[in-house]
């Protein structure tokens, strides 16, 4: 059933472009599968680690800023494109140092501090981030000699990252480095007892987050050819954080679920009326008092409860 | 040296603004573990509330009291119909004030659109007095006085009554003050009323000096959180020392670094947090 079920969506996503109508969707799925390696960083620090950060946007825009930046300044491609996962690793580094001072609250209060001044860096320092006005990337880069400019091309090699990020978070979560990681969001400090460094653990996770976090800004990047301080808004960072509640925090599929979801309403509500953030605070609150535990598992729940016609009390609650 | 005197000026009336603000965002945090992310939203919508106030043909204090009021209903009532639901899970709780504040601010736009409005100083406190010298415009000193006051108010509420020993205790240890008869749930509702009424009030008390914008609850909210996170959380006098500290560099910073003013900003939280993580004045939590 299980395989049967990937090798369909596979082959769904292979043939996308072909049977999707349109290079306006095509666009629409980069978009998802952009968001969906995105959420997956996320989820490492939140779903398997425990740590609700709320200042990755800022993280996501270092990548896509200094990739931006360093094509303007006339570095190529690929050396741009290396200078600025180096760089947004350096800058997961420095947010563990400082945010792994806590954990719950306080890693989230500090992320988000965090992540406002990154923010306030791209918006206010103008001779460097240019401001308000944004840089403006000249081409997508190609790999190989491959054009990405046309939306289908653009989306599979999406879908080729995307699926190395699919492939690595799976083997994260079977490695046991993923298993200390839960470990550390469980049980601390028994972990700590059986000799674990539950620091370095968290400090590992936050630069593997960031990394891919960093991959995701730059496809970003590549997707607009054009970056802007909004990539590093507090809302970003909350739209990312629904996308891994909404789908299920700590699940493989969740995030890429809700990442979907988030796009998918985003794309509609837009279509419709000005008011996004209205819409994505609504959400938030309905999942967060309804289905804490996202929308798959938070179902199924209401499902049985709607069969039992008595509330059993909700078993699996938001870490 | 006339300029370096105004940015004085700025840097103490903007710390008592800021402090009306982070008081309660310090006490809500020190009692319910959460850092309230709708604070800057109350702030704003309070600034909001006043304008029609204002519009509806009250004069200025009846409206800042107006919004004040308004604020701590809203949030009463967001305590007792949404928080209270989630109660002892923190996590959710802050998101969903953070899905909350998006809600407001979105409400905000379509009410009050998006063009900066401009509030009038009250006509009792224009114009400007010299002191030593020096010419200072009244209603920043008013904003000092006012703000003065109700550090001390409060610092006799928490320090002199049966009420702020209650809240005393609960910041302390809420499972021992619960076990001891202290209605700790009570306590929450009315600290949370206490904030928001605040933060309204501090809104609409800073619209002349700041006006009224979408966005200006994203500009007030780091700087309560880092207040909080330098004072440290639930103390009063960590908020005070806070404010007037981010009330400095929010004013000096720019004219001093005009490029990294929000880094400087954001620097002795950062030292703070690194050097002694539970704030200036805030107590090691167990």
């Amino acid at each position: 059933m299980k395989p049967a079920a990937l090798a369909l969506a596979g082959v769904a996503l292979l043939t996308l472009p072909y049977w999707i109508g349109g290079p306006y969707y095509v666009n629409i799925a980069s978009q998802i599968l952009i968001w969906a390696v995105f959420a997956l960083g996320l989820n490492v620090l939140v779903g398997y680690g425990g740590l609700v950060s709320l200042g990755h946007a800022g993280l996501f825009g270092t990548a896509a800023y200094a990739a931006a930046w360093l094509v303007a300044a006339g570095a190529g491609q690929l050396a741009a494109a290396t200078g600025a996962i180096g760089l947004t690793l350096l800058m997961s580094a420095l947010f563990a140092v400082l945010a792994l001072r806590a954990t719950g609250i306080g890693f989230l209060m500090i992320t988000l501090a965090l992540g406002q001044i990154l923010w306030g860096i791209a918006y206010r320092w103008i001779s460097l981030t240019n401001g308000d006005n944004g840089i403006n990337l000249s081409a997508r880069p190609m790999p190989l000699g491959l054009s990405l400019a046309s939306p289908a091309a653009f989306y599979f090699a999406t879908l080729v990252i995307f699926a190395l990020a699919v492939g690595m978070m799976a083997c994260f979560v079977a490695s046991p480095f993923g298993a200390s990681l839960r470990g550390t969001r469980d049980q601390p400090r028994r972990m700590s007892a059986l000799g674990y460094d539950v620091w370095l653990i968290r400090f590992l996770a936050v630069l593997f987050s960031g990394f891919w976090t960093g991959i995701a800004g730059l496809l970003f990047c590549y997707y607009d050819q054009f970056v802007s301080p909004h990539l590093l808004t507090l809302s970003s960072s909350a739209e990312v954080l629904l996308m891994v509640i909404s789908g299920g925090s700590g699940t493989l599929l969740g995030p890429i679920a809700g990442a979907a979801l988030v796009v998918a309403m985003k794309t509609i509500a837009s279509a419709y009326i000005e008011r996004w953030n209205l819409v994505l605070g609504a959400i938030f609150v309905a999942i967060i008092v309804l289905m804490p535990e996202g929308l798959v598992p938070g179902s199924r729940r209401l499902w049985r409860w709607a069969l039992q016609r008595r509330g059993t009390p909700a078993e699996g609650v938001a870490r | 040296m006339s300029q370096w005197v105004v940015l004085a000026v700025n840097s103490v009336s903007l710390g008592g603004l800021l402090f009306l603000l982070s008081a309660g965002f310090s006490l809500i945090f020190g009692l319910m573990r959460i850092p309230n992310l709708t604070h800057g939203s109350l702030f704003m919508l309070g600034a909001y509330v006043g304008v029609t106030g204002l519009r509806l043909g009250l004069d200025f204090w009846s409206a800042a009291l107006l919004s004040g009021l308004a604020m701590a209903v809203l949030g009463g009532a967001m305590e007792r119909l949404l928080l209270r639901r989630l109660q002892g899970q923190e996590l959710p709780q802050v998101l969903l004030t953070l899905g909350l504040s998006f809600i407001v601010a979105d409400l905000c736009l379509m009410e009050w659109t998006g063009d900066p409005i401009s509030v009038s100083t009250p006509a009792t406190l224009r114009g400007f007095v010299p002191v030593l010298g020096f010419v200072f415009p009244v209603y920043r000193l008013a904003i000092v006085l006012i703000a003065a006051a109700i550090a001390a108010a409060l610092w006799l509420m928490l320090d002199r009554t049966r009420l702020g020993a209650m809240i005393r205790a609960g910041v302390d240890d809420p499972a021992i003050a619960r076990v001891m008869g202290i209605p700790v749930s009570r306590l929450f509702t009315a600290v949370f009323c206490l904030g928001a009424g605040l933060a309204g009030f501090a809104g609409m008390l800073g619209a002349p000096i700041l006006s009224v914008y979408p966005g200006l609850d994203g500009e007030m909210l780091p700087l309560a959180l880092i207040v909080v996170i330098l004072g440290g959380s639930g103390s009063l006098p960590g908020a005070l020392v806070g404010s007037f500290v981010i009330g400095v560099l929010y004013n000096f910073g720019p004219a001093l670094f005009p490029e990294l003013a929000y880094v400087v900003l954001f620097l002795p939280m950062l030292l703070v947090l690194v050097l002694r993580p539970q704030g200036l004045f805030g107590r090691q939590t167990p």
